[in-house]
Order: C-alpha cells, then structure tokens, then sequence
C-alpha cells in the first residue's frame, strides 16, 4: 500500500477519503465504460453483435476483426484496411510536429532572448492563430496549396498543420524562455557562442518539459485531425481520420461493427501511446514556471 | 598607455540618458570597483564594458583597442554573473571548457586548462556534477572557474557575492583578492556593498544618478569624500552630518552649533581647508567619521587637534568589539565609534573627543566638499 502523502493542503478523514475515493472510482468506470465496450465489440464475431447482445462478453473470442480492419477491410474502392492510411498519419504527423516545434522554439528563442522593436506586437498577432476556426482558412488555404504546387500531397499537409501549429508552439516556447534566465545567454555570447549555438547547445537542452508539451499537444491536433485531411488530400496521402470515416459510412453492403470498432481503437492508439508515454511530462511541462522552483 | 580606457562614454535608452559622461581608465592589474545604490547605471556601465549592451555616445579601448561595436566574444574578457549563470544542461567541466570549445581550442588544451583551473579553486572532485548539484558556494567557483580558464585580459565580476550567505561572503571576498594579488589580472567588478569595495579594490568608483560622483583609492574616498553623497554612501555606520555656522575671530576658525542640552558649543577649527575661512558668517555642514568621535582616553594620540565638547549621551549600542554612542549634536543624531569597555551609560553628560584632522566640511548648497 503506498505512503499517505504529508505535502497535502488539506487533511482529510478516513471517511471523506473513502467517499473520494468511491466517487473517483464511479467516475473513472464511466468514462471507460465506452471504451470496454469498443474492446469487447471488436473482439466478437459479427454476428454476435447482430445477435443483439452488444454488452455480453464474447461466446468467441477472435482477433479475426482487427486484421481485417488493419489490412483487408473495403475502404473507399480497394480492400486495403487502413495500414497504407496509417503510414500516410505517420508520414504527415511526424514531420509536420518536429518542424511546428522547432520553429515554435526558435520562435520563443527570439520572442524573449533577442528582443526587438514591436516583438510584443508580434507575438499578439502570432497568438490570433490559436483563435481562427479551421473552416475560415479552408478556401485560402487552398488556393496557396495548389499555386505553391501542394495540393492534394502529404507535403501539402505537412504544410496546413506547420503554420497552423505555430502559434501554440510559439506561445509555449516564449513563455517557458520568458522565465529562462538571460544571464545564461550573456555568459554563452561571452563564451563566444553564436545564436544558432546558444540555441541547440543551452536553450534546447533545458527545454525538456515544454518540449514535451508540444509534441503531445501537436501530435493529438494533428493526428486527430479530419478537416483539413478531407479537404487537401488526395486518395494517396488521406490520413487515418479519413479513412476511418469511409470505413465506417460505408453506405453498401454488410455494416462490420466489429471491424469499425477494431479500426476505431487502432486510430486512436497513437495518441494514447504518447500520453501514457508523456502524460506526466505534460502536466509539468504545463505548469513549469506557474510557481518558483 | 592605459589599459582599459573609458571616454565621455554615456548610455540611453530611447530620449533618457542613464549614464552621462563617464570618464574612467584603469591601469594593468588594477581592482576597480564600481559601487553605487540600486539603478545608478554601475551593472549598465560593465555589460558595455563586456559588449552585451552598446555605448550610446562615446569611445572604450582595452589595450589602445577600440572596443566599440567588438561583440563580446572577441574582447578577451570574462564574467562572472550574480547568478552565476552556469549552463545547467552540462557539467561542471562542461561548463569551464565551453568558452573553450566555442574558440576551437583542441582537446588536449581545454583538458589541460580545467585541470589548472580546477586545482586552483579546489573543484577536481565537483567536475562530473551538474551546477544543479551544488551549493552556493561550490556554483561560485565554478563561474569563476569559467572566467579563469579563458586567461582573460579583464575580468569583469557582476555582484559575485550577494547570493551567498554571510559568512561565506567573507571567505570568498577573501578568495577573490588572494586571486587578484596571485594573478596580477586587472578587474573591474560591481558591487553594492561598500564594505567590499572597500576591502578589495585598489580603486573604487563611486556611482550615483548615472554619474561617477568620485573616483579614487580606497582611502582617498573614505578620508575625503567629494560630496554628500559619497560621505553618507561610504561607511558603516555613515559619516556624522552635522550643520555648522563658520566663525572667523582673532585668525582662527572656529565652527558653532548647539548641544544636546541646548547650550552653543564652539569647537576650533586648527587646520581647516583654505577656501573654508571665506564661509565665515555661512552655514556649512561638518563631516564626522563614527570613529573620529571618542571618550577623550580613547582619542588619537598622534593628533593635535583633539577637541572636547561637552554633551548628554543618547542610545549606547555596545557591538562587542565597539560600543556605538548616539548624540545629538546641532539637532542631528551624531554615531560615536568608542572603546568596547568605555564608561558610557544613557543618559549621562559626558566628554565627547573630537579628532578635527579627520573632519571634512561641506558646502550645504553644492554639496561638495570644501577644499
């Protein structure tokens, strides 16, 4: 049994603590509750669910379903599953986070370390962007994608979410470098560090937390992502999200249940991986600098 | 040639001037110390010295090389920050060898010079831990550690001490000079602690208002201070202040005020500065150090000029090695330096020896010292 933590604010009773906990407890089943169903559905035959009995156990258990979803699944015109969508998410998310984050950090890097006239002002505007809905930018957006050649391409998209991302990593990166002792920075430029130096040798280095923050915040918008999927990509690069909708919305033949809750759990896998992974970072890295120390 | 030469140099930020006309030159292996309260441009005046903020009007040379416009990493100098500023990212070795790295020197040169380095400071065993791993005083060393190994031309020291706790600052104000005598290296280094800048520097200036009000050795700014400001910022506890009417009768000077018992008293003036007598009939003010005020047996023996008032003894502050007496002289409390185990009680008329060699007058409306 763990320790009961002494750095509380507030003591409670044996009591309150068995009512939080009680509540906790039917709070957490609740959420989960939808999530033991898909898990439940996807490992059923079909005809089990037709059967009626969505909530029973499985009489079969079978992972039949899964790899009928993950590779021979009808979606749109091939029965391909949705692994080459998968690879086109991958190829989409990875780039478009380093490249948002990078730039958000040298963003900050400059925002608050090589300070220039009208930067505050800059900023303001650069943070407009955490507040244009996506639908407003989707006829623009177009045309530029198909002047500068992108449209309809992984490139293309990689693109929307970089410029779209921006003013988050921005904001996360000049606020963490706002408490970032410049000091450090005085005593790299007399070391004799320039600004590309200082920024991946001092700034980077210490900049683990927010980093963090980042890539999950980026990596979840990203890959959860289905309007800008939908509307600029082509039947090559069409991320997960879009291939999930066609899976499911099938409008011909026999509706899988199983197979779309199986396709479900694998497009919401990732993310989920990333949290578990980087969910304690996140939390610090959201609020470092909230109090000294 | 002076060594580093600072000329009419002023500082602004946008229409307001913060540093006005400063003209300083320091020779090879000197100590300067710039102090001065908070806000009077002493910390402004050596980051232009180190480069990290730009001279406004004005020429700096180190060595008869012009330094205007140099960035800071070709200037040859070396700071040590208040907060240190040690990378946290890398370790203490990392730390000392990066100015190193960041010149191309080869490998075997940096290794090298942090093993000098860190046999000087006693840090060998520390060289693996990261600065967040150490104490106040170990993060110190290293700064210092860091300055060092680049064999600068001058150091330049930003409030080294006033993260450390009392007793340490004394040691490591110990250390520094030790340093400064072993290596000969010229520093310029801020403060506002005077007691620092008095027990380290071999000169000191000092600033207030973004102007140097004096510049000087330490006793030449302890004995005879330029003005007010430099008399009441100098010392601890502060030069003694006292209004005076100056008196001229038969040849000798003699300055009046009142005592604490509302009676005048007249104390004669035996060498007073030459444009003193023109003040005759005038208010000046009279400066007194704490410890030129005495019980008559504690009294400089070597002077001549001992003069007794009589008055009534305020607060007694007995410190152990001294005992502070309060009086009030021409209405203002006056701080006497005496004897641990002089016979003072509050309270009690008393014979207050006054040593007149060390007393300094002011022009109350200049504020300058009367010369």
């Amino acid at each position: 049994m763990a320790a009961i933590p002494t750095d509380t604010a507030i003591r409670t009773s044996n009591a309150t603590r068995f009512f939080l906990y009680l509540l906790l407890l039917v709070f957490a089943l609740f959420y989960l509750l939808p999530f033991a169903i898909m898990v439940l559905n996807s490992l059923k035959p079909l005809s089990e669910i037709q059967g009626g009995n969505m909530m029973d156990l499985p009489d079969v258990w079978t992972l039949e379903p899964w790899f009928s979803a993950w590779s021979t699944a009808q979606i749109g015109v091939q029965p391909t599953g949705l692994k080459p969508y998968f690879w086109n998410s991958i190829k989409m998310v990875v780039p478009a986070v380093v490249i948002s984050t990078v730039l958000g950090a040298l963003n900050g890097y400059v925002l608050t370390k090589w300070r220039f006239r009208g930067d505050t002002i800059l900023f303001g505007l650069m943070l407009f962007a955490c507040f244009i809905p996506f639908q407003i930018v989707l006829i623009p957006m177009a045309r530029l994608l198909g002047l500068a050649g992108l449209a309809g391409s992984t490139p293309g998209l990689v693109l929307v979410h970089v410029v779209y991302g921006l003013g988050f990593t921005t904001l996360y990166f000049r606020n963490y470098y706002q408490v970032f002792p410049t000091e450090l920075v005085r005593a790299a430029q007399i070391d004799g560090a320039g600004f590309f130096r200082i920024f991946w040798r001092i700034m980077l280095p210490s900049s683990g937390p927010i980093i963090v923050v980042s890539v999950i915040w980026q990596f979840t918008n990203i890959w959860n992502d289905f309007l800008f999927g939908a509307s600029f990509a082509d039947l090559d690069s069409q991320p997960m999200t879009v291939a999930l909708n066609n899976l499911v919305s099938t409008s011909t033949g026999v509706k899988e249940y199983n197979v779309h809750f199986a396709g479900a759990i694998i497009a919401a896998l990732p993310t989920l991986l990333v949290y578990i992974v980087a969910g304690r970072y996140f939390v610090r890295g959201l609020m470092a600098g909230s109090v000294k120390g | 040639m002076s060594f580093l030469k600072i000329e009419n140099v002023t500082k602004s930020y946008g229409s307001t001037e913060v540093l006005h006309q400063v003209d300083i030159t320091v020779e090879e292996g000197e100590f300067l110390v710039l102090v001065g309260p908070s806000g009077c441009g002493k910390s402004t005046l050596l980051n232009m010295i180190a480069g990290l903020e730009d001279i406004t009007s004005g020429e700096f040379s180190i060595k008869g090389a012009s330094m205007n416009g140099v960035h800071p990493s070709q200037r040859n100098i070396a700071m040590v920050f208040q907060s240190y500023a040690l990378y946290p990212n890398m370790t203490v070795a990392q730390n000392i060898t990066f100015g190193l790295e960041m010149h191309d020197v080869p490998k075997p040169e940096r290794e090298a010079a942090l093993k000098k380095v860190s046999e000087m400071l006693q840090i060998e065993q520390l060289l693996k831990r990261k600065p967040g791993q150490l104490s106040g005083g170990q993060r110190q060393r290293v700064a210092m550690g860091r300055a060092l190994v680049r064999n600068p031309d001058v150091f330049l020291f930003d409030e080294p001490l006033s993260n450390l706790d009392a007793k340490l600052r004394v040691d490591m104000r110990t250390e520094i000079k030790k340093l400064h005598q072993k290596l000969g290296t010229t520093i310029v280094y801020v403060t506002h602690d005077q007691i620092e800048a008095m027990t380290l520097s071999t000169r000191i200036a000092v600033m207030n208002n973004g102007y140097v009000q004096q510049l000087g050795t330490p006793k030449e700014i302890y004995d005879t201070p330029a003005n007010l400001f430099v008399a009441s910022f100098m010392g601890s506890p502060s030069m003694n202040l006292i209004p005076v009417q100056v008196v001229v009768e038969e040849g000798n000077l003699f300055v009046e005020t009142e005592n604490d018992l509302g009676a005048d008293i007249r104390i004669r003036f035996a060498n007073p500065s030459a444009n003193l007598s023109s003040y005759a009939g005038r208010n000046v003010i009279l400066g007194v150090r704490p410890e030129a005020i005495t019980d008559p047996e504690g009294a400089d023996r070597n002077s001549n000029n001992i003069e007794i008032i009589k008055n009534v003894i305020g607060v007694t502050e007995p410190a152990g090695s001294d005992t502070y007496v309060t009086s009030a002289i021409g209405g203002v409390e006056c701080i006497a330096r005496m004897r641990a185990d002089a016979d003072v009680r509050t309270g009690q008329e008393f014979e207050f020896a006054i040593n007149m060699d060390k007393v300094v007058s002011f022009d109350p409306e200049s504020e300058k010292r009367i010369v």
